[in-house]
């Protein structure tokens, strides 16, 4: 009832042919968009922009980056940290040695550096595929964090590699408040978005997924092995260092590299399997759940302890904190192993139906 | 040349170390095809349970019969809990959700034995062999030979367990096919929860091993990643290849710190071994040892 598309006839290749056929779907996206435009900056505070909104934003492209390689093209990666870490650092660079450089330009060439190093890295995956390459990649998040700690030039020899971030200003206008910063970094983030979600049912997108799918079928119908898997490594690596740049420029400030370690990458993975392998609203949702998690169970700790009168001691809250997160992702896993965009799916079957199943 | 021999050896020796974590994985992803990204997390389990029991008063073997009882019963659990649900899922799932193991287990361990780093002392201290130094010059650490010589005995027994018990040619069968090995009768989950056991057996030993070394602290979760480029040459499913793998890593780990890490101004042990590994799977993309996937359309 609420999400029927029946009598939605299309009369034209255009109109079959558009990103979201159904209305219902137009409206939520245009609903979707305007809230995060125009309503969350009205009631949002300080702490939610800087400490909530932002980062999620952010984390969210990492793991739609990750999701072109891990989920459409099916090349696993644990290096995602280490592209997020030669975006941030290069825009750095590039701000720093080109005068008047404007900075989404810094942003875009940071991106075209990750993806050059991704497509160094993304070489191996034409020999070898699965857990092989998942480790082979550790490679990369290994050696990237130990030549921007190593070569003092990356972080204009600072002690310890760290980069203060330079003012993010467009066209004379400064972005320095806490909402300023989030709404450029939800632009950016909407418009890479789109992209995916234009790139995932293109000719490319196609292409990446039958080399997911079976790559030597892939081949035999004549995709080109090569020019896909380091176009996928290309890409994402992009979307990660473009991640990177905003993480330096719009969230932390200052970074050091050891802010991008595997942790981090261990953490856009969980977004990606979370969230849902080989979807862009899978993204989101899952570094939503992923980033809210923690908080929320800070929160809740919070509230028992406050109700209770019992002070948990501090070193048992992130040890505990640590066991209901690894436990949570376990029962997801078990619960719902096509992740979040699945559930959505589902409901969407529900919705069909829904309130006259009959 | 006495030096380059001491380096050599000494790499290797710390190869048979990384060797010891290495075939915890094999292990498991012989038997279940799961990669087990928690083994580091086991390891750091084993040496800080068994460590706490020991400074507790408790006598080294009762502490070493406890430990291994802890570890079988986690075993089992995990299989219960995490792997039996999980049956059917793609890798990565499986992957992953061991991922969110590795998070349980060292927020449990911290949480019951306290986050403060241990040392622990097995009564071999580590000082070079006297009648070697005196006799060729050559330093080799008398610990690191104990640790060897553990090493090759656990590996001797996996060999004759997996190609001569009942169990051991069940775990074959299972690590051949599961469908195949369920078809012709063999209890799957009792072969993974014994899989699992063996794991963390080879976990607590690996444990003391490093614990001994390095001391037992939660840097010990760290060195599964070591432990990774071993599996890369030696292929995921070969316990010799572990072994093997471990040998060449450690030799070239140590070499090159010492011949072309200067060039670098240091550390590059963090990404070296990768780098090896690999420059290895350009020339066999499974591995030394690895079974080779025939790959039809």
């Amino acid at each position: 009832m609420l999400y029927r598309e029946a009598g939605q006839f299309k009369s034209s290749y255009a109109a079959d042919q558009q990103i979201f056929p159904i209305r219902q779907d137009r409206i939520a996206v245009g609903a979707l968009l305007i809230a995060a435009f125009v309503v969350v900056p009205l009631i949002a505070n300080q702490y939610w922009f800087s400490a909530i909104l932002t980062p999620l934003l952010i984390l969210a492209l990492a793991t739609l980056g990750l999701n072109i390689l891990t989920g459409y093209a099916g090349q696993l990666s644990l290096g995602t940290a280490a592209f997020m870490a030669i975006g941030a650092f290069m825009t750095y660079n590039f701000e720093l040695r080109i005068p008047g450089m404007p900075i989404l330009v810094s942003f875009a060439l940071a991106g075209l550096c990750a993806a050059a190093v991704g497509i160094v890295f993304g070489l191996p995956s034409l020999r070898i595929k699965g857990f092989y390459l998942a480790v082979a990649t550790l490679a990369c998040q290994f050696f990237v964090l130990w030549a921007l700690q190593r070569f003092g030039w990356f972080s204009n020899h600072s002690s310890s590699g760290v980069i203060t971030a330079q003012k993010v200003v467009i066209l004379g206008y400064a972005f320095e408040s806490a909402a300023s910063k989030y709404l450029l970094t939800l632009t950016i983030v909407s418009v890479m978005a789109l992209a995916a979600k234009n790139l995932a049912r293109s000719e490319t997108g196609r292409a990446f997924m039958a080399v997911r799918d079976m790559d030597i079928a892939a081949e035999v119908i004549g995709i080109p092995m090569m020019k896909t898997k380091l176009l996928a490594f290309a890409i994402s690596s992009f979307y990660c260092g473009v991640a990177g740049a905003l993480y330096a420029f719009c969230y932390l400030g200052t970074v050091e590299p050891e802010a991008f370690n595997l942790d981090l990458s261990f953490r856009v993975l969980f977004m990606v399997i979370i969230g849902g392998v080989g979807s862009v609203l899978g993204s989101f949702l899952g570094a939503t759940f992923i980033t809210l998690l923690p908080i929320f169970l800070n929160v809740l700790f919070g509230a028992i302890s406050h109700l209770s009168g019992f002070q948990i001691p501090h070193a048992w809250l992130s040890n505990i904190e640590l066991i209901i997160f690894g436990a949570l992702i376990v029962f997801f896993l078990i619960v719902e192993p096509h992740g979040l965009a699945r559930l959505w799916q589902i409901a969407k079957e529900k919705l069909r139906l829904w309130p006259f199943p009959h | 040349m006495g030096f380059f021999f001491e380096v050599f050896v000494g790499g290797l020796l710390a190869g048979v170390m990384y060797s010891l974590v290495a075939l915890g994985f094999v292990l498991i992803y012989k038997a279940s095809g799961v990669f087990n990204f928690a083994q580091g997390a086991m390891v750091f389990f084993a040496a800080l349970t068994f460590v706490s029991l020991v400074e507790r008063g408790v006598n080294f073997w009762l502490a070493l019969v406890i430990t291994l009882a802890v570890m079988v019963v986690l075993g089992i659990a995990i299989e219960k809990v995490v792997l039996r649900p999980l049956i059917n899922q793609p890798p990565i799932t499986l992957f992953m959700a061991t991922i969110g193991l590795t998070f349980v287990l060292e927020g449990l361990s911290q949480l019951v034995w306290g986050s403060q780093p241990h040392g622990l002392e097995l009564g071999i201290p580590d000082v070079p062999m006297e009648w070697l130094s005196q006799s060729t010059g050559v330093n080799i650490s008398q610990f690191d030979v104990f640790a060897a010589v553990v090493a090759g005995v656990m590996v001797a027994t996996l060999a004759l367990f997996f190609q001569y018990t009942r169990i051991g040619r069940a775990l074959r069968a299972v690590a051949d096919d599961h469908q195949a090995a369920l078809a012709v009768g063999i209890p799957l989950k009792n072969i993974w929860a014994i899989v699992w056991t063996v794991a963390g057996f080879v976990a607590l030993v690996a444990g003391l091993m490093w614990g001994a070394r390095n001391g037992v602290q939660y840097a010990l979760t760290f060195i599964a990643l070591k432990a990774l480029p071993v599996l890369l040459i030696g292929g995921f499913e070969s316990v010799p290849g572990a072994i093997l793998g471990g040998l060449i890593i450690g030799a070239t780990e140590k070499l090159a710190e010492v011949y072309i890490g200067p060039y670098f101004g240091g550390g590059i042990e963090s990404w070296f071994a990768y780098v090896v590994a690999l420059l290895f799977l350009l020339v066999r993309p499974e591995g030394l040892f690895g079974e080779k996937r025939i790959e039809r359309v």
